[in-house]
């Protein structure tokens, strides 16, 4: 077990050095950094002064580490729209992108599962067949496109659906105002459902068809042969001997979900202008801001590593199989 | 197939064994062939994918008007609108420049698929080579190779795709680029693992006694042989590199605005939704999705035609 964490955590060292290297190459890819941050009438002498400032005369591997440095403080630089720290309108923005991501986690579950578990029970029939087809179309689908789809028709035709906007709920609970989290949920969740529905459909459609593969892999082994012989009930065999282990690969897909709806989060945010992060990184697409959108991604990478650490060591400790392979 | 044929010739026990026992099965173009029609949906998907391929090779032939041509008498107009001789001049409406959306998505065919194949066809080659490195040598080489494309997995690749673009400026050169770096890794493994399987088979242990190279050992003896799960991968590949290009378009990070795309027609579409420009939104999401569906049906068709131990896998 030990031997497994140290390689994990190793491995996840190696992924953060990855990240940042890449991050600190692509501010020299935008060209001259100390160009790009003088105004545009500005002399060769104050690009130099700008260059010394900014400890831009120093060799690159001085300035890596000085970059890991200010990373380690929370500086990823400041935003080139508005002069703040680009850091501080990632995390400014974080509870709404919390609210979508968290609301497609739990929704893509709750759906994925149970679908997968009919079609794996009514194998080869045609219930099977038309839900991995429906499975499949939800996989080819671009996921803004849905979104678009949703809103001509939900929002735009029929008007159930407001066509984008916000309602907060957990800025309100993280502030301690829980009157006004309570107060605004019925609001937040009316607002949440084309986004939620946007962003989990491919989740939804992968999830399903992996349920149903994992388990159909299950059914065949010994174990479940020993569990039907013994005279349980079908039900009990399927529930209780074989989901419970079809679920373990689900887990860690979980917490990879996690970092892939978080990019499927910047789509969709920017489809129905949610103000979370992913609208914001949209934004600095357009205006060409850099810092933010790096500050973006090097924040998302380390959550993602993160949390893909603590599953992974989790999931070794639940399951012995993994950490002796 | 590949396999029989390079196993048959190096190995006398396969060889005599196919000579004695079963009648010769029909050849493999044949019982594609035959696959295909026994079953539907395989078929449609092939039927539209060589319609796209059609539409991307002979678009500019085929299309009835230049997709850039602006007509501002005529922005925003519905399908099938007549004009006032009752002629349809734009099938499939206009856009809020007054351009066709028919020649659009004919063009964008070209650019949409020609970015998916160049983009998997970089990765592909990258990383099978490097699998086969890895698998072949092992050592301290497959460890570097491995370790590499661990880092990479760990990271969804689409943040580091946009970082990059945001940085680089749009264009296709660097689009199609950072799409291929992106798909290297799920081909290094593959390779490796299937490299591995085979790397102790008897035929390859004739190459060697033979005197044959590392290299040749390597592309003539293994390669052909570990090809199939490869090719599935592809199909599949190709598919989610349309959707990823479609994304990033929409973004702002794919090609150069003036050049239609299905994905740059649906980021257009936005600004139109609230008036109720369906058709905008509509046909281009619908030639992204019928082409990544086929895609991923004939992937699935390939896998059980190729190899049905393979399903399950991916």
């Amino acid at each position: 077990m030990f031997n497994y964490i140290t390689r994990r955590v190793l491995l996840a060292f190696l992924v953060i050095i990855g990240v940042t290297l890449l991050t600190f190459i692509s501010i020299y890819m935008a060209g001259d950094p100390a160009v790009l941050y003088v105004s545009e009438r500005a002399g060769p002498e104050e690009v130099e002064e700008a260059r010394r400032r900014l400890g831009l005369d120093r060799p690159l591997p001085e300035q890596y580490l000085s970059f890991l440095a200010s990373l380690a403080r929370g500086d990823l630089g400041n935003s080139m729209a508005n002069r703040v720290p680009a850091l501080g309108l990632v995390l400014e923005r974080l509870p709404a992108t919390l609210e979508l991501t968290f609301g497609a986690l739990i929704i893509s579950n709750l759906i994925a599962i149970p679908i997968g578990l009919i079609s794996a029970i009514k194998r080869g029939t045609r219930t099977d067949g038309t839900i991995m087809l429906v499975a499949m179309l939800g996989q080819s689908m671009p996921g803004f496109w849905l979104g678009i789809m949703l809103i001509l028709f939900f929002s735009v035709t029929l008007r159930w659906f407001p066509v984008s906007g916000h309602v907060p709920v957990l800025l309100p609970i993280l502030q301690g105002e829980f009157e006004t989290a309570a107060t605004n949920f019925p609001r937040a969740l009316h607002h949440m459902v084309l986004p939620v529905i946007t962003l989990s459909v491919f989740t939804i459609a992968r999830n399903a068809r992996l349920v149903r593969s994992a388990l159909l892999e299950v059914l065949g082994q010994e174990y479940v042969t020993t569990a039907r012989a013994k005279g349980l009930s079908e039900r009990r065999v399927i529930i209780t001997h074989a989901l419970r282990n079809a679920l373990i690969p689900i887990v860690t897909i979980v917490a990879l979900e996690f970092g892939f709806l978080l990019s499927g989060v910047i789509v969709t945010e920017s489809v129905f202008a949610w103000p979370g992060v992913g609208r914001l990184v949209y934004t600095a697409i357009g205006q060409r801001d850099i810092p933010v959108v790096q500050a973006a991604v090097v924040f998302f990478a380390l959550v993602f590593v993160t949390l893909n650490l603590v599953v992974d060591i989790l999931y070794a400790y639940l399951d012995p199989r993994i950490r002796l392979n | 197939m590949a396999q029989s044929n390079s196993t048959a010739v190096l190995n006398p026990e396969n060889a005599t064994n196919d000579l004695v026992a079963l009648p010769k099965p029909p050849p493999t173009h044949i019982r594609a062939a035959r696959s295909l029609i026994k079953q539907r949906y395989p078929l449609i998907a092939l039927f539209i994918l060589i319609l796209v391929i059609v539409l991307a090779i002979f678009g500019p032939t085929i299309a009835p008007k230049d997709p850039n041509r602006q007509d501002l008498f005529a922005r925003l107009l519905p399908p099938l609108t007549p004009d006032r001789t009752g002629v349809v001049n734009f099938p499939l409406g206009t856009d809020s420049l007054g351009r066709d959306v028919l020649s659009r998505l004919i063009y964008g065919a070209s650019i949409s698929l020609a970015v998916g194949v160049i983009a998997v066809s970089i990765g592909g080659t990258v990383g099978t080579l490097l699998g086969l490195i890895a698998g072949y040598f092992g050592g301290a080489i497959d460890d570097l190779i491995m370790r590499i494309a661990d880092v990479q997995l760990a990271f969804p690749f689409i943040l580091l795709a946009i970082m990059v673009l945001v940085v680089l400026g749009q264009g296709v050169f660097n689009l199609v680029l950072i799409l291929g770096v992106g798909q290297w890794v799920v081909y290094a493994r593959v390779a490796r693992g299937q490299v591995i399987s085979q790397r102790e088979k008897d035929y390859v242990e004739a190459l060697r006694a033979i005197g044959a190279r590392d290299a040749r050992i390597m592309f003539i003896g293994i390669l052909p042989n570990i090809l199939a799960p490869l090719i599935v991968i592809a199909s599949f590949n190709v598919a989610g590199v349309i959707l990823s290009e479609a994304s990033l378009s929409f973004l702002g990070l794919g090609v150069p605005p003036h050049v239609p795309t299905w994905g740059s027609m649906l980021a257009e579409s936005r600004d139109q939704l609230l008036g109720g420009k369906w058709w905008l939104a509509v046909f281009p999401g619908l030639a992204i999705m019928m082409t990544t569906l086929s895609l991923n049906i004939m992937g699935d068709w390939l896998r059980d035609f190729l190899d049905p131990r393979l399903r399950g896998n991916f």
